[in-house]
């Protein structure tokens, strides 16, 4: 009469370990804790045996000793005798801005590209097509490569710019395309705070303001909603818009003295003066970035708004929606929740793929921290460490950004 | 009944017209050209311009290749023999044609061993590649990455032979004990593997001949495309069932293997490759023991197969999710235990989802081998941006180069894409 066959409770016996699924996993991740503690051990004490033979130990005093290095693109005030830690820095500034420029124009050229991928025109979709093959199906390095060697092999010398009769003028009298870079006109304040200096504080007041304005353009918009809603008469908006938008900017960059700082052809002999410089380096990985990405996410702009069903347009051209309004009030809002995700994680691309910066020479975080401190103070670990330190920051921070992204624009189910 | 309107009607047709053809207009090629090309004038207007940077395009490229000098020693002879006109230099191939393909170091007279294993290469991915193919194929498949590794790095034959025999142990351990447990096989055969890997580390250097047959190159003589051809097929034939493994564990209900995944899949995608390659040049030969010097080759391999792992793992984990759940209720209730139910119900409608995504990280990891010139490997972009352009012949010529490094990069990648869409298609058995 034995037909159960489980005891029920009872004595424990050591095969239950393996079999008993009540067990199973505790024995398994058991052995797989002491199987990681093993490995960990290892890895530690070979890691503390080559230091010992080595004669290193760890240690961060390196950010504090001067770099003894110059960098030819800054965002913020280096010479040679800053620190490691303000290399570093200077590195970060350039990773981000290299980032966001890059992002910008990525999205540009993906969203035309994209949408003209889907134009009815036969010639301009094969085109577009063309292009996303071409750019996606080459490696991103070999695309630097070749805009760098345009920026600094095809280009003129700066030499043609100058002198009283230069062989090239600049262009419009503004700008100058050198094969050390592009020359472009300098804004400057000339009664703005730190005087003839100038001072980052200048900039903030600016971009104070330009934020105020975007907040109070949004009230206004958000009032006239309500008005509609209310009426069912829209106020016109436009103009109050455009001019809460420009007036407060012109009025303080006038009050600052907006300057501009030309590139001069006569001030030196041998290079152009004055001007903001960009150097071939930041343009050749800013340019390559945004293409190669850009291919990419016209693939999936594409995809975005051919997930929308046509029915949704048929839906609102039988309301008597017309094209324009089909496009931003039906059509896109769903086709951007198809489309955003991807294009953020193109965006953490683009910044992971700046490191590439290193073999143009352009002095990101990966150039001045991992490339050239690295090489100087023989930190190796330390250096890796930290650099992979900054990059998990970043990527964990835009991928925080999608989660908040993704989860407000979840669809709302009852 | 026909004559009945005869009287009152002067005339009746009585049999139909011929059809005629429609307006020149509205069919042929007017019409298609004015509905694809010419529908609007802004529609219009695009067609012009596009022809224009079509135009563009062309008249720079054309005239210079067609205008091409394959035959010269240097680049000033080159642009003699050019004598002003505008035209390519692809002299520049054909003379460093070896050394962008086997890099500078590469023994010249054992260049047929790479060749050779290239070409077993094609043989042992047609049957991985193609169904129709005969199954007896894979045999070769099975062999292949031993006999790649004696063709190209050469030494003692025993090596791979005892690394062969160590999978043939260990299949045989998994194949005798997998009938009572899937984990005892598994691990049972892992463990005999190692074991006689383990032996066959004592009895190896006893037998290698003091003159082996094949001449023994070491990895720092590996260059060129081939470096990039070796990276990218070693590292997306290693990370697959690492990702697939990665993937299931982030699935786990077992904490410990849980977050253990979440943790190395997280910081992996979070850092940018080349960081994980300058810690396989500079930081991983710090955890190795101090006696033992672990070859850049292997450390790069290891760090890139890492990479591509995370990312295969979250591109399956996909496709584990996109699985109904009903899938993986019915497999529990026909009583599969776990490894049964991963092999034969989800696995393969998991894997048959992500095909698109495995291909385009296939892809990208394919472009990223070119990353290693960056920790001086000479892999086809450091042999142009070192040896070749450095060169007195042929310094100053970029762009058949650049040109060359594009094509062949171009071809394989675009291959694998419409490969994987002539398998998304093959495989789909839902009905559309």
């Amino acid at each position: 009469m034995s037909t159960t066959t489980d005891p029920q409770g009872g004595t424990f016996r050591l095969s239950m370990l393996l079999n008993d699924s009540r067990y199973r996993s505790l024995t398994l991740q058991a052995i797989a804790a002491i199987i990681l503690a093993l490995a960990i051990f290892q890895l530690y004490s070979n890691l503390a045996e080559n230091l010992r033979i080595a004669g290193l130990n760890i240690s961060y005093a390196f950010l504090g000793t001067p770099a003894g290095y110059d960098l030819n693109q800054t965002l913020i005030d280096y010479n040679s005798q800053s620190s490691n830690l303000r290399a570093a820095f200077v590195g970060i500034l350039n990773t981000l801005l290299v980032a966001v420029l890059g992002c910008i124009t990525a999205t540009v050229f993906g969203v035309i590209a994209g949408v003209l991928r889907l134009s009815n025109n036969w010639l301009v979709r094969k085109l577009m097509a063309f292009y996303v093959e071409i750019f996606r199906n080459i490696p991103v390095l070999i695309w630097i490569i070749i805009i760098f060697t345009i920026m600094t092999a095809v280009m003129p010398g700066p030499k043609l710019y100058l002198g009283a009769e230069p062989e090239r003028e600049l262009i419009g009298g503004l700008f100058a395309f050198t094969n050390r870079g592009i020359y472009v006109p300098a804004p400057f304040f000339t009664s703005g705070f730190g005087g003839e200096e100038g001072s980052g504080l200048n900039w903030l007041l600016v971009i104070g303001v330009l934020v105020a304005s975007f907040f109070a353009a949004r009230f206004v918009t958000a009032s006239a909603n309500a008005k509609q809603a209310e009426t069912g008469v829209r106020p016109n908006t436009m103009y109050l818009n455009l001019a809460i938008w420009f007036v407060p900017v012109a009025i303080v960059l006038f009050i600052l003295g907006l300057s501009w700082d030309m590139p001069d052809p006569l001030a030196n002999r041998f290079n152009l003066r004055g001007g903001l410089q960009i150097g071939a380096p930041l343009i050749a990985l800013w340019f390559a970035l945004s293409i190669y990405t850009g291919a990419f996410i016209a693939e999936n702009v594409r995809a975005g708004i051919q997930a929308v069903s046509k029915g949704q347009t048929e839906a609102a051209s039988a309301l008597g929606l017309r094209p324009g309004r089909t496009m931003s009030l039906v059509v896109l809002p769903q086709a951007l929740r198809v489309i955003i995700p991807p294009l953020i994680s193109q965006y953490l691309n683009i910044t992971k793929n700046s490191s590439l910066a290193i073999v143009v020479g352009y002095a990101d975080i990966t150039a001045t921290l991992g490339g050239i401190t690295l090489n100087q103070t023989g930190r190796a670990i330390e250096c890796v460490l930290l650099l992979m330190a900054f990059y998990l920051i970043i990527s964990l921070l835009i991928s925080m950004g999608m989660n908040v992204y993704n989860n407000a624009m979840k669809l709302k189910e009852r | 009944m026909s004559d009945l309107h005869a009287h009152s009607v002067s005339f009746v047709r009585t049999e139909t017209i011929p059809q005629s053809a429609p307006p020149m207009t509205a069919s042929g090629p007017l019409r298609w050209g004015r509905e694809n090309l010419f529908a609007t004038p802004a529609n219009g207007a695009l067609t012009l311009v596009a022809l224009f940077a079509i135009y563009l395009i062309l008249s720079a490229t054309v005239p210079w290749i067609l205008n091409g000098v394959w035959n010269a020693g240097s680049l000033s002879e080159c642009r003699e023999i050019l004598n002003g006109t505008k035209g390519a230099c692809f002299a520049v191939l054909a003379d460093r044609w070896d050394q962008l393909i086997f890099g500078y170091s590469y023994p010249a007279d054992e260049y047929w061993r790479p060749t050779l294993a290239f070409i077993l290469m094609l043989v042992a991915i047609a049957p991985v590649l193609f169904f129709d193919l005969p199954r007896k194929l894979l045999i070769v498949t099975a062999l292949f990455p031993f006999v790649a590794f004696w063709l190209i790095w050469g030494g003692t034959i025993w090596t791979p032979i005892f690394a062969l025999v160590g999978f043939v142990v260990g299949y045989f351990v998994y194949a005798r004990f997998v009938t009572r447990s899937f984990a005892i096989g598994f691990f049972g055969g892992i463990a005999a593997a190692l074991a006689t890997w383990w032996v066959s580390g004592f009895i190896v250097p006893t037998l290698a001949p003091e003159e082996p047959f094949l001449s023994s190159v070491p990895s720092r003589d590996l260059g060129g495309y081939m470096l990039n051809m070796m990276l990218g097929v070693t590292c997306v034939s290693l990370s697959l069932p690492l990702g697939i493994a990665l993937a299931l564990g982030r699935q786990s209900s077992m904490p410990l293997i849980k977050y253990l995944c979440v943790i190395f899949i997280e910081f992996i995608r979070g850092v940018p490759l080349i960081t994980l390659l300058f810690v396989a040049s500079v930081m991983l030969s710090y955890f190795f023991p101090p006696e033992r010097t672990v070859d850049l080759f292997i450390r790069v391999v290891i760090m890139i197969t890492m990479f591509s792992s995370a990312y295969i793992a979250e591109v399956i984990r996909g496709g584990l999710a996109a699985l109904p759940k009903g899938q993986f209720e019915a497999a529990d209730s026909l009583g599969l235990d776990y490894a049964q139910a991963m092999r034969l119900i989800i696995l393969p409608q998991a894997l048959k989802i992500s095909i698109p995504g495995i291909v385009n990280i296939a892809v990208g990891l394919f472009k990223d081998t070119t990353l290693v010139s960056v920790i001086s490997m000479f892999d086809i972009i450091g042999m142009i941006r070192g040896p070749i352009l450095a060169s007195t012949d042929w310094a100053g010529l970029y762009w058949e180069l650049f040109l060359f490094a594009c094509a062949v990069f171009f071809v394989v990648c675009y291959g694998i894409s419409q490969y994987s869409q002539w398998l998304e298609r093959r495989l789909a058995t839902d009905h559309r």
